[in-house]
């Protein structure tokens, strides 16, 4: 029901067409401004894989945004636009599956972006993709142990919300903008400063990026050499690790988060300034 | 029949619900500090990200001086979508556009306090990621003139704000559009106002056309202006530059008087526009 729901509120407010062109302009310009930065230094040589490893994997960290600000967001819009929250909270189901099915329509909007993204790549900018690196499985597995992981972000991020009255607006891509500096997407980790690094491996983002890269791309271009060392399974195991580990933080956060905002009132509250 | 409302007008009257508009921003914003972690902080580490996109590419380094003062000006642009342009549309959805309608004073000075109000937040979060940027990332300014930077910064921020105006009774309109059509303006209008590259990366069509978005422009004077001479290719010249501003700032300014006064009309005509969910 709240997948529908944010689904509705999500596309209904236009009619497909014009959906369809938004979903698909917003995303291209994000990975246009990659490419314009790429090919203004490179000279324009897309059929290098260190290229092919940037573009791909900056049209996968769509998917963080989507999720993160999807849930983030459905706090926010449910509270403060819609003025239903405080409803949704007394109604007996989970209020964390609810707001994981606001996550699950962003998803779904997401995913289309992801794809034409990937698409256009194919289409213009030479990403070439031979079958012989492609492994489904690989990327099956990867995908659903990322996105579980995204998930419970996404709730950990929605459950701060829930105790902030301010500057909430943009907060999920804020996070998201933010953690990219962490993820590996369009540089390696290993080009960050000594003391970041460790943070940078400290989230799942670059371990799920690297496994969802190499299971469309084949292994990685020696520019993005992190995690070389490291086999398919190490990898799964990693994310299957965060997965759990991010579940229990979310079921944490959430726990605390909305004993808090009900403490102080904030689960009707408008800010109105 | 009811007589007309006559509102007061006269620049006191103007100054007086700017003040008093700004006020509950500015003071809202110490009520609440974590918007210094998220509106200063973690976008000073995505622009961060674009920065080691560039080493991770062995660019010259004058590209990480245009990421940072690209990424410090993406604040005023969010500043003029959000809590300009999708302004009016988010107050007739928390129930208060009605009540600026009735207000003795004019719609478009309760958006200049809006503007400033928010601005509190957007400077602070501009100038930090510019000084920041500098320290962290060795970006040395050398600014040429600093009678043409100001004149760039103020008519960048005329003609932006001006457009703000305009999209903020264009996006009352619309509807429910409005919205999204903000979430739409961002990530295009960064790749063609060349918030992370020069402008002139482009073609030169690309960038006339993109010339309509003032930061645009405003960009690639800073640039010229701020960094030492022959660091990059400009799109035009300062003089011409800061000329198109000029005239983008009178036309965008004055299109937002006639667009709000017609909204306003319009309001009071049908009765419908401050309806929510509309």
């Amino acid at each position: 029901m709240a997948t529908w729901l944010g689904w509705q509120i999500e596309s209904n407010w236009t009619d497909p067409l014009l959906f369809a062109t938004y979903s698909i302009i917003k995303p291209l310009a994000g990975a246009s401004i990659l490419v314009v930065m790429y090919a203004v230094i490179t000279h324009g040589n897309f059929s290098a894989p260190m290229f092919q490893w940037i573009y791909v994997g900056s049209a996968l960290y769509l998917y963080v945004g989507s999720i993160m600000t999807g849930i983030s967001w459905g706090v926010v819009d449910d509270r403060e636009r819609y003025r239903m929250l405080k409803y949704l909270y007394a109604v007996p189901t989970p209020f964390a599956v609810y707001l994981l099915g606001r996550g699950v329509s962003r998803f779904i909007t997401g995913s289309f972006s992801v794809w034409i993204t990937i698409l256009f790549g194919v289409i213009f900018l030479k990403i070439r993709q031979s079958p012989e690196h492609f492994h489904p499985a690989l990327f099956v597995v990867g995908l659903v142990l990322g996105l579980a992981t995204l998930a419970s972000m996404g709730l950990v991020l929605g459950a701060v919300v829930l105790t902030l009255k301010t500057h909430t607006e943009q907060l999920g891509d804020a996070v998201a903008g933010a953690l990219y500096l962490f993820s590996g997407a369009a540089f390696s980790i290993a080009m960050l400063p000594a003391w970041l690094r460790p943070l940078a491996y400290a989230l799942p983002l670059g371990y799920w990026l690297e496994v969802m890269r190499r299971s469309l791309l084949g292994p990685p271009p020696a520019q993005f050499a992190t995690f070389a060392a490291w086999s398919d399974g190490q990898l799964l195991l990693a994310l299957l690790g965060f997965a759990a580990g991010y579940a229990l933080l979310a079921a944490g956060t959430l726990k605390v988060c909305v004993h808090s905002a009900r403490e102080r009132g904030m689960l009707d509250q408008v800010s109105n300034f | 029949m009811f007589p007309a409302v006559h509102k007061r007008t006269g620049w006191r009257a103007a100054l007086m619900t700017i003040f008093g508009r700004a006020y509950p921003r500015v003071i809202g914003a110490t009520r609440e500090l974590s918007w210094i972690f998220f509106e200063i902080f973690l976008p000073l580490v995505a622009v961060s990200a674009y920065v080691f996109v560039y080493r991770g590419l062995g660019a010259p380094e004058a590209y990480v001086g245009f990421v940072v003062v690209g990424g410090a000006m993406t604040a005023f642009w969010l500043n003029v979508l959000w809590s300009m342009g999708s302004q009016l549309y988010w107050e007739k959805e928390t129930g208060n556009l009605g009540l600026y309608i009735m207000a003795p004073c004019s719609l478009m000075s309760i958006l200049l306090g809006m503007a400033l109000g928010g601005m509190v937040a957007t400077s602070a979060r501009a100038l930090v990621i510019l000084l920041l940027g500098a320290v962290l990332f060795h970006v040395h300014f050398a600014v040429s003139n600093f009678a043409q930077l100001f004149a760039v910064f103020m008519l960048t921020m005329a003609a932006l704000y001006g457009l703000g105006m305009m999209f903020s009774s264009l996006f009352l309109l619309m509807g429910r559009e409005a919205w999204h059509f903000s979430h739409l303006a961002m990530e295009p209008v960064y790749l063609v106002s060349g918030f992370f590259f020069p402008l002139r990366s482009f073609p030169f069509w690309i960038s006339a056309a993109a010339s309509i978005l003032p930061l645009s422009l405003g960009l690639d004077a800073m640039r010229q202006l701020v960094f030492p001479p022959g660091t990059i290719h400009p799109f035009l010249g300062v003089k011409l530059e800061i000329a198109f501003l000029a005239v983008l700032a009178v036309l965008f300014i004055a299109a937002a008087r006639r667009l709000l006064d017609h909204m306003e009309r319009l309001a009071v005509r049908e009765g419908r526009l401050t309806d929510r969910g509309a």
